[in-house]
């Protein structure tokens, strides 16, 4: 790890931890994330994590940015990872099927691998969650094993159904709200990914780590999810 | 409690506040008003907290009917106004009697105006804020992101001050010419070519057509990043990202929290405010500071908001 503060805006921050996206990254940015928010406290608007950094935006008003650099560098200059700061597992269900997930074919075909055991390796894993964006709620997950990983698509679809679970290059992540995306798609989840009556309002927050669970139609209906076609809703 | 009746409007006329905190690392967006200044000063005017809510109104088509007689202030962009035909220049507060129509109808100078209310316009709050984020389906009248529509009604609940004002003279934010943009130096700015960086300080830039809430693109010479590919990583308000065409994209309230072009910085709060008063075509240059010095114009500059 080589640890940089760089200047990204009048009151903001960056703190670099890492070059390369790692699972291994994760118990560190954890620490990290908690640490900055203890030292901060009440004068920290945003911190924004992503795979390799953390983004401090600071109160104006109440620090300079050389008392900001400070904070900064007394939170992180005792910093190790600790079992206290790991994330929640979650499992999310997912309904693997042609109709709502076309691109099985497609990765089916790349990795020579048959559908079913495309959807088995898909599962197989934990993933990392290592940052959330795009959409309030959308959380880019990794790394899918390497016979899985797939470009995006050329021409992004204008309209994913919500809960479509997806792949691109070595990350997957699940579309909390019907939005364009560009991601290959393989299932849908009928778990609610953003919820602004929930507390913490996301159900996955940087640092968590997501297993899928195959369920068949049935249990996806049962569990709320919507089977209308990928076509359909375009 | 008074009201005002929306008669017409548009897709651009929402209803704002200073944003929504603390949740970025969500993936949920800012939003809040693209000029933070006139905000402040149309809510300073009627004596409100600065980040009480108000409506945005973006080049024109606004016009509400007044229910109850009510004081409300308007500053930033002057839209041509009129209340019942008869001209209302922007930042001052005043008076609407029942019955009478406040209509917005072209940009004569600037782009984006705020109507306030005493004690801000009713709205629930969603994480936070009533920020009206189309996109994300967050804040609005309805908390669901929708646009003001026509039809709707505008409620606010704060005593009306009995004192009528305006904004001192020498206070009155410049939308005329071709503004000086500063521009926080940011951890890139070396990986950009040396006739890129003389370019992007010394060339007379376009604002594009291709402007909304997320990002305004402006045209000119292409810049050529040198560096390395980038990973994603938070995007600050203000933040000048170049994406592989060399167009530089400035990015506004309602930009996506991360992302992976690199930068050569970030404007200041107060380029940025001027910034969001642009129309497409109009011209900008940018000027090189250093992020204390920018700091400090801030802190110096918010301390206007003081004087009662």
């Amino acid at each position: 790890m080589k640890l940089r503060v760089e200047v990204v805006a009048l009151d903001c921050l960056m703190v670099r931890l890492f070059d390369e996206i790692a699972e291994t990254n994760m118990p560190w940015m954890l620490a990290a994330s908690e640490s900055l928010r203890a030292a901060f406290a009440g004068h920290l608007i945003d911190l924004v994590p992503s795979y390799t950094t953390l983004m401090v935006h600071y109160d104006l008003n109440a620090l300079s940015p050389a008392q900001a650099r400070e904070l900064i560098a007394l939170a992180l200059i005792d910093l190790s990872p600790n079992a206290r700061t790991r994330g929640t597992c979650h499992v999310l269900p997912v309904w693997y099927d042609l109709s709502v997930g076309p691109e099985l074919s497609l990765l089916s075909q790349r990795s020579g691998l048959a559908v079913e055991e495309v959807i088995r390796r898909h599962c197989e894993r934990e993933y990392q969650v290592f940052a959330l964006g795009f959409a309030p709620g959308f959380a880019f997950m990794g790394l899918v094993e390497e016979v899985l990983a797939a470009p995006r698509l050329n021409t992004p679809r204008k309209k994913v159904a919500a809960g479509s679970v997806g792949i691109a290059e070595r990350q997957t992540a699940a579309y909390p709200v019907v939005s364009p995306g560009g991601w290959n798609l393989i299932g849908r989840t009928p778990t609610k990914l953003f919820d602004r009556n929930r507390d913490g309002y996301s159900l996955m927050q940087p640092g968590d780590t997501v297993r899928f669970e195959a369920v068949g139609h049935a249990e996806f209906i049962n569990l709320g999810g919507d089977d209308t076609p990928l076509e359909a809703q375009a | 409690m008074s009201r005002l009746m929306i008669e017409a409007s548009t897709a651009l006329c929402l209803l704002q506040d200073a944003g929504r905190f603390g949740v970025r690392h969500l993936g949920v967006t800012q939003g809040g008003a693209a000029d933070w200044r006139s905000m402040s000063w149309a809510n300073w005017l009627l004596g409100n907290g600065l980040d009480a809510s108000v409506i945005e109104i973006t080049l024109g088509g606004f016009t509400v009917v007044a229910e109850d007689d009510c004081v409300l202030a308007l500053a930033g962009a002057d839209l041509g106004a009129q209340v019942d035909g008869e001209a209302l220049a922007p930042w001052r507060s005043f008076r609407l009697h029942k019955g009478q129509r406040l209509q917005f109808t072209r940009p004569l100078l600037g782009a984006r105006a705020y109507l306030a209310a005493p004690g801000g316009f009713d709205a629930p709050k969603v994480l936070g804020s009533s920020a009206t984020v189309v996109r994300e389906e967050l804040g609005g009248l309805d908390g669901m992101g929708h646009a003001l529509g026509k039809g709707a009604s505008l409620s606010y609940s704060g005593n009306s001050l009995v004192l009528l004002r305006e904004l001192p003279g020498q206070w009155v934010p410049d939308f005329t010419g071709e503004p000086l943009l500063d521009l926080v130096l940011g951890a890139q700015i070396g990986e950009f070519g040396g006739q890129s960086l003389f370019d992007a300080f010394n060339s007379v830039w376009s604002i594009d057509s291709r402007a909304d809430r997320m990002g305004i693109r402006l045209l000119g010479a292409a810049l050529q990043y040198q560096g390395q590919p980038m990973i994603s990583e938070g995007i600050p308000l203000g933040a000048v990202q170049v994406p592989p065409d060399g167009q530089p994209i400035v990015l506004l309230n309602d930009r996506q929290t991360i992302g992976g072009y690199p930068r050569l910085g970030a404007l200041t709060p107060l380029a940025l405010a001027r910034l969001a008063q642009c129309l497409p075509g109009a011209k900008v240059r940018l000027r090189p500071v250093v992020q204390e010095m920018a700091h400090r114009e801030q802190v110096e500059y918010l301390q206007r908001f003081t004087h009662r």
